[in-house]
């Protein structure tokens, strides 16, 4: 991934409306061709950090590069990127083809490469046959496209997609998921694609920047921030997940024995010192119980309910201190019944030890700031 | 079936209430007197002023005397220059309106409406005041030694059109704002994102998404500068003639009645045809 060229550049990115610093410094290198996702939830700043690789928004300090050019200061207008809006933001009083060929007639191209160029687009995105329409005429999904269309049509080198596919029903946007992955691998072209919606970003990303009030948490495919979370809010955030705090009692290499209020467990990890604070975040799949002795594990408790969620049966069992651990087992396995008495263990390889320090700092810093 | 004829049966009475007053007024004060100038015109002058109740044409006849003719063409000219000069004045005005804060706004909004508190033949002999031979301007411009004549400005067209355009400027401001408040921005973003720059924005997405409001105030202002008559009569004088002197004069000075009420029919179908045009292209429905 290293070699790889950097397209976007952001270097300390931070930006404040008023009072409000809604990002805090902030850089990212974003790579020719790749799928850049920016989740976080409502108000983490990810739309104010593509609307600043748009040239919409003026960053506070830092600077904004693409393709090692300085465009910090360039108007929109001058920047090859484009993006696809949330609500759309389809010209009303064109037909679909006068808004795919919007930007194309900007840059005074002639009549008939224009048309040509449309009507490619047009069967690109499945809509054939429509240019006569007016955006007013049709479906949400097609406005969509349509959208996507005329960003695509001048061939930018990133594509900014903000939500698009928040105003879709689930199934749609299912669909709509798998052809933007499609079209992106088809066309070669970057993406930076803004979510709030984790199995989205799962789905569709090369690459994840998470983001938790206006900064990264965590930049790294998929696989990585699933499987490796850095911090508690990541681990929280993407999937479910069984989160411990705990204390780093014995280490011998890379394996670590830790204590918690209820019981002793096994972890992996390596950077930790002795009577570390740290927590621990093992996935519900991960996490198993029996009912005999486990090396290295003496965290009891009592399993409290069974629920059926199609493709999996969920345990719930709870500890003596009333924290209610996760597990996560295929339907048809043998699950101990409602009451039993259970210890809790997990393979030390599928736990994910984190530092509690960065944690606490940004709790500080976030308690300041609301103060 | 029956259960909701029932129901309408019901309704009609708090229908009644509502409707029935506005109803009556139309009926008597416009619906009526409307039919009675339509009526009046087709009857006969009386040799002393006042009206005979015999039926003729005569007065429609007369109405295309190439006398009358050029009064009315002076006055469309008219109408249609005050609609113009207000639409170029108004839309930045507009425009700057729906940027600045609420409060800003308020202020703005209220001062437009403000000369409306006091009556429109007062606000004009004020200006007469001011531009006048002896008026304020004149007189300052004289005392400070810039010119030793004074310059003419009232009771020209020009001051007949600055009449006009300070009247109904306001009713330009106001249709203008609202259309353009109700613009999506996110589509001046998308526009600037395909690489439109300010004044291509403007041309290709702005003005086409504001015409609606250009149409409305455009026929706010066109039509009442069409009948006006007390703004000619202040600013231009007694010699200026437009076609709603010509009315006042034949009702109140020439007491032709009869011919009166055919330029009043004539207006009143010209506005109607303008009103249909407006509808046919003021009514973008996809821009709502």
């Amino acid at each position: 991934m290293e070699d790889r060229k950097a397209i976007v550049q952001l270097k300390n990115i931070t930006k404040s409306f008023g009072d409000n610093q809604v990002l805090k410094p902030i850089s990212l290198d974003i790579y020719e061709g790749e799928f850049l996702t920016l989740l976080g939830s409502s108000g983490c700043g990810k739309t104010t950090t593509l609307r600043i690789i748009a040239g919409f928004e003026t960053p506070t300090e830092g600077s904004v590069y693409i393709e090692d050019k300085d465009v910090t200061d360039m108007a929109p207008y001058n920047r090859d990127v484009n993006t696809v809006f949330q609500s759309y933001a389809l010209f009303p009083h064109m037909t679909v083809f006068d808004n795919i060929a919007f930007g194309l007639v900007e840059k005074k191209m002639n009549k008939k490469e224009i048309r040509s160029k449309v009507m490619e687009m047009l069967e690109l995105v499945q809509l054939h046959g429509f240019e006569k329409r007016k955006p007013s005429q049709m479906s949400g999904g097609q406005k969509q496209r349509v959208a996507i269309a005329r960003a695509l049509v001048n061939s930018p080198k990133v594509l900014l997609l903000d939500e698009p596919l928040g105003a879709l029903d689930l199934k749609l946007r299912k669909q709509m998921q798998v052809e933007l992955k499609r079209l992106q691998k088809k066309l070669g072209i970057t993406f930076v694609y803004v979510t709030h919606d984790q199995e989205e970003a799962l789905t569709m990303s090369d690459r994840i920047a998470v983001m938790h009030q206006g900064h990264f948490e965590q930049i790294g495919t998929a696989k990585e921030i699933y499987e490796k979370p850095q911090t508690k809010f990541v681990a929280g955030f993407i999937g479910e997940s069984n989160l411990f705090e705990a204390n780093v009692d014995i280490i011998s290499g890379n394996e670590l024995e830790l204590m918690m209020e209820n019981g002793r467990v096994k972890a992996k990890g390596e950077g930790f010192v002795k009577e570390e604070i740290v927590y621990i975040s093992v996935r519900p799949e991960n996490t198993h119980l029996s009912d005999k002795d486990v090396d290295g594990f003496t965290l009891k408790g009592i399993v409290k309910d069974q629920i059926y969620v199609g493709s999996v049966l969920k345990t719930i069992v709870e500890l003596p201190n009333g924290k209610e651990v996760k597990v996560n087992n295929h339907p048809d396995a043998y699950v101990y019944p409602v009451g039993a008495a259970v210890t809790v263990y997990w393979d030390p390889d599928k736990a994910v030890v984190i530092h509690t320090k960065e944690d606490k700092m940004y709790d500080a810093i976030e308690d300041a700031v609301l103060k | 079936m029956k259960e909701k004829k029932k129901k309408e049966r019901k309704n009609t009475l708090p229908i009644l209430c509502m409707v029935g007053p506005t109803s009556l007024w139309l009926l008597f004060f416009l619906l009526i007197p409307l039919i009675y100038v339509v009526v009046i015109s087709f009857m006969t002058k009386g040799a002393y002023g006042g009206v005979v109740f015999k039926f003729s044409i005569d007065s429609y006849k007369r109405i295309f005397d190439p006398l009358y003719l050029t009064v009315m063409w002076k006055s469309i000219v008219m109408a249609f220059e005050t609609s113009v000069i207000c639409l170029i004045i108004s839309y930045p005005f507009a425009y700057m309106l729906c940027k600045v804060p609420a409060k800003v706004r308020g202020i703005l909004t209220l001062l437009i409406m403000l000369p409306f508190w006091v009556n429109g033949l007062i606000r004009l002999n004020g200006w007469s005041n001011i531009l006048r031979d002896s008026g304020f301007i004149n007189t300052l411009l004289m005392k400070i030694g810039i010119i030793d004549q004074p310059i003419q400005m009232m009771y020209s067209e020009g001051a007949v059109l600055f009449g006009m355009v300070y009247t109904f400027f306001p009713f330009m401001v106001l249709p203008l704002q609202s259309s353009i408040s109700k613009l999506d921005q996110s589509l001046i973003e998308a526009s600037y994102d395909l690489g439109a720059r300010k004044v291509k924005t403007f041309v290709r997405v702005i003005l086409p998404m504001t015409l609606p409001g250009i149409f409305a105030g455009t026929i706010q202002v066109f039509i009442p500068s069409l009948g006006a008559f007390f703004i000619s009569d202040v600013m231009g004088g007694g010699s200026a003639a437009y076609l709603g002197n010509l009315i006042q004069n034949q009702f109140l000075v020439a007491r032709n009645w009869p011919l009166g009420a055919a330029f009043s029919v004539l207006l009143i179908i010209f506005t109607l045809v303008v009103l249909k045009a407006y509808s046919k292209v003021g009514d973008l429905d996809d821009l709502a």
